[in-house]
């Protein structure tokens, strides 16, 4: 029968990562279709709210505690321990995120295992071969579908892919440790220090709603009105690598093919040329509006909407208008 | 002895951070290392004029068409024929494998593996290497004993440009080809032939609708866009 599994990152105090919970999503509506069965995965020092939480979409969740967890780099023990469990299970596709911990994990399992892995997926569906998997590659130009040569696999899914829906029934949470070593460990790197840094900005990744300054924005303080519009808007705030490099926002903001890939369903972008390296991160949102004072900027050749002005002026108006709406 | 490699021979902000830090120790060799098809050096060139040491190509027809895992195990194999303290790789959201090929080549070679770099210090006297790697909330400070396996970012720095000297210096740079056989590995269980994956079909995705323009005043710009967002139910 048709095994699935989800192996959740970690996330936000305790629980696990948004993407998670969107690919345990997705891995249910799979198994239903596939008449099989899905399991979640947690491994931690302290598995237990990561585990509750995955069990509100799964049925079945396996908590590995591993002390380890606390005070190494995640990938680096979890891979150790779902390579361990490979060695006696065999499900016929393993889902992670796609985030940076997803891929770590997707790339050392699958190098200690042999399994394929298909990166970046932005929708799966089951046919009688098995699994189907869409991906976007070329930097959005071309759009396929594929399948693991020996029937089985890792994915790594991208976020927003599906929304993250509760089952109705809460799933049963399962200690569990993984068969004692038969494949080698791999070394946990230690981590000495977690930095927040202040002013950290929300995550890209997921957010549903992005609006993005580029060079046009004209130093840090411009990004103010980037600031307001994406909380007057609910979403997160990106920009160029022009924006970027002139030190006006951080590295983790920043979308394109040497930044982050994004689909949200609303991309807004001020000041922003559309550069190719730039598009290649956006290029499949959702809705695209630009606001650039240039009328032959190349972004107005794939925005949905294009406002010629100035992007301060325009800004402040439509903040204004949000303003009074909410009002 | 401080040496480095750089697997990805195109990845230039790995390839500038492994140059910076030769700079800084005062002393190194960078070893470039590729898995490319036979008309590559061109790349290759431009990183040994940036001032790499010398240059490692595999190439062999029977690599074509090779997945990730392929391409790991061949670069962890010409890896075994090498020594070194580090070993720095790039991450390019753009290259298809979504950069999970550093991952694996780590886990073959049983090295701990630092993703996501934004800066790397190495400490020689103590054999260690401290990464700063990027988080969701800002970043995280990382530590393990070399050899270490690191995956950069862009946040590590702008790549330089070869100077003329580098340049010219890169004409005699010796670039090494090996093939799978001086690795010692079995075409049969490499490349299109071993593929774990496979593409079951492809198609251009829907065309965009035409860019609608807005010129005006920006209160009319900012109405159109207002409507717009509620016409897409973005906002209510
Ligand atoms: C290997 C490589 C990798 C790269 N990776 C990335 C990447 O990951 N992400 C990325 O973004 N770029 C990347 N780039 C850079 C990319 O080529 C562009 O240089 C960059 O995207 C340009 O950023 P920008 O649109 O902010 O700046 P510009 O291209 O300078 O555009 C600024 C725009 O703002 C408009 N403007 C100015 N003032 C105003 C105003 N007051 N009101 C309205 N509009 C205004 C201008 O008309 C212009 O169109 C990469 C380049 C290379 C070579
Ligand atoms: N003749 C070759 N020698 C070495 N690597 C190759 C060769 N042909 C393709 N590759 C690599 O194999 C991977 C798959 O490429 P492709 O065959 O174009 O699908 C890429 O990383 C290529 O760089």
């Amino acid at each position: 029968m048709t095994s699935l599994w989800v192996v959740a990152e970690p996330g936000p105090d305790g629980g696990i990562a948004r993407v998670s919970a969107e690919a345990a999503t997705l891995a249910r509506e799979l198994a239903a279709q596939a008449k099989g069965d899905v399991i979640g995965i947690v491994i931690g020092a302290d598995p237990a709210v990561a585990a509750g939480e995955l069990a509100d979409y799964l049925p079945v969740v396996w908590a590995i505690t591993d002390p380890a967890a606390a005070e190494h780099v995640w990938s680096s023990v979890a891979a150790t321990h779902v390579a361990k469990l490979l060695s006696t299970e065999t499900p016929d596709v393993i889902f992670v995120g796609a985030g940076a911990d997803g891929r770590d994990l997707a790339g050392a399992v699958s190098a200690l295992t042999g399994l394929g892995v298909l990166v970046n997926a932005t929708g799966v569906t089951w046919t009688d071969g098995g699994p189907a998997i869409e991906m976007s590659v070329f930097g959005g130009k071309l759009l396929t579908t594929s399948g693991f040569t020996a029937g089985r696999g890792i994915v790594t899914v991208r976020p927003n892919v599906t929304t993250a829906a509760t089952a109705a029934n809460k799933g049963k949470v399962e200690p569990r440790t993984a068969a004692p070593a038969s494949q080698p460990s791999l070394p946990a790197v230690r981590v000495l220090e977690r930095v927040s840094e202040a002013g950290a900005q929300a995550p890209i990744e997921e957010a549903r709603i992005i609006v993005a300054g580029g060079r046009g924005v004209g130093g840090p303080e411009g990004f103010g009105i980037v600031e307001q519009l994406a909380e007057a808007l609910g979403g997160a705030v990106g920009a160029t690598r022009a924006a970027v490099d002139s030190g006006w926002i951080p590295y983790s903001q920043q979308i394109g093919q040497t930044g982050k890939i994004v689909k949200p369903e609303l991309y807004f972008a001020l000041g922003i040329s559309g550069a190719i390296q730039h598009k290649v991160g956006m290029r499949t949102s959702g809705s695209i509006i630009a606001v650039n004072r240039d009328p032959d900027a190349p972004i107005a050749d794939f925005a949905d909407l294009f406002v010629v002005g100035d992007l301060f002026a325009v800004g402040e108006a439509l903040l204004e208008q949000l303003r009074a709406r909410s009002a | 002895r401080s040496g480095s490699n750089v697997i990805n021979g195109n990845d230039e902000y790995a390839l500038e951070a492994a140059l910076k830090l030769i700079d800084g120790v005062g002393e190194g060799q960078i070893t470039l290392l590729t898995m490319a098809p036979a008309n590559a050096p061109e790349t290759l060139r431009k990183a040994l004029a940036m001032g790499a040491t010398r240059a490692v190509h595999v190439t062999d027809p029977a690599l074509a068409g090779s997945d990730h895992i392929s391409t790991a195990k061949v670069l962890a194999a010409a890896l075994r024929d090498l020594e070194y303290d580090m070993i720095f790789a790039g991450i390019d959201a753009s290259d298809g494998v979504g950069g999970i090929v550093p991952a694996s080549v780590a886990a073959l070679l049983g090295l701990p593996f630092l993703s996501y770099a934004a800066r790397i210090e190495p400490d020689m006297a103590n054999r260690s290497v401290r990464v700063r790697r990027i988080s969701a909330t800002g970043y995280d400070v990382l530590e393990a004993p070399m050899p270490a396996l690191i995956a950069g970012t862009q946040a590590l720095g702008e790549p330089r440009y070869p100077s003329l000297k580098g340049i010219m210096a890169a004409r005699n740079k010796e670039i090494v080809t090996r093939s799978l056989g001086d690795l010692g590995l079995d075409a049969g269980e490499l490349g299109a032939a071993a593929a774990t994956t496979k593409v079951l079909d492809s198609r251009q995705p829907p065309a965009r609708a035409a860019t609608e323009v807005v010129r005006g005043t920006p209160a009319e710009g900012a109405a159109r866009i207002v409507d717009f967002l509620v016409e897409r139910r973005l906002i209510s």
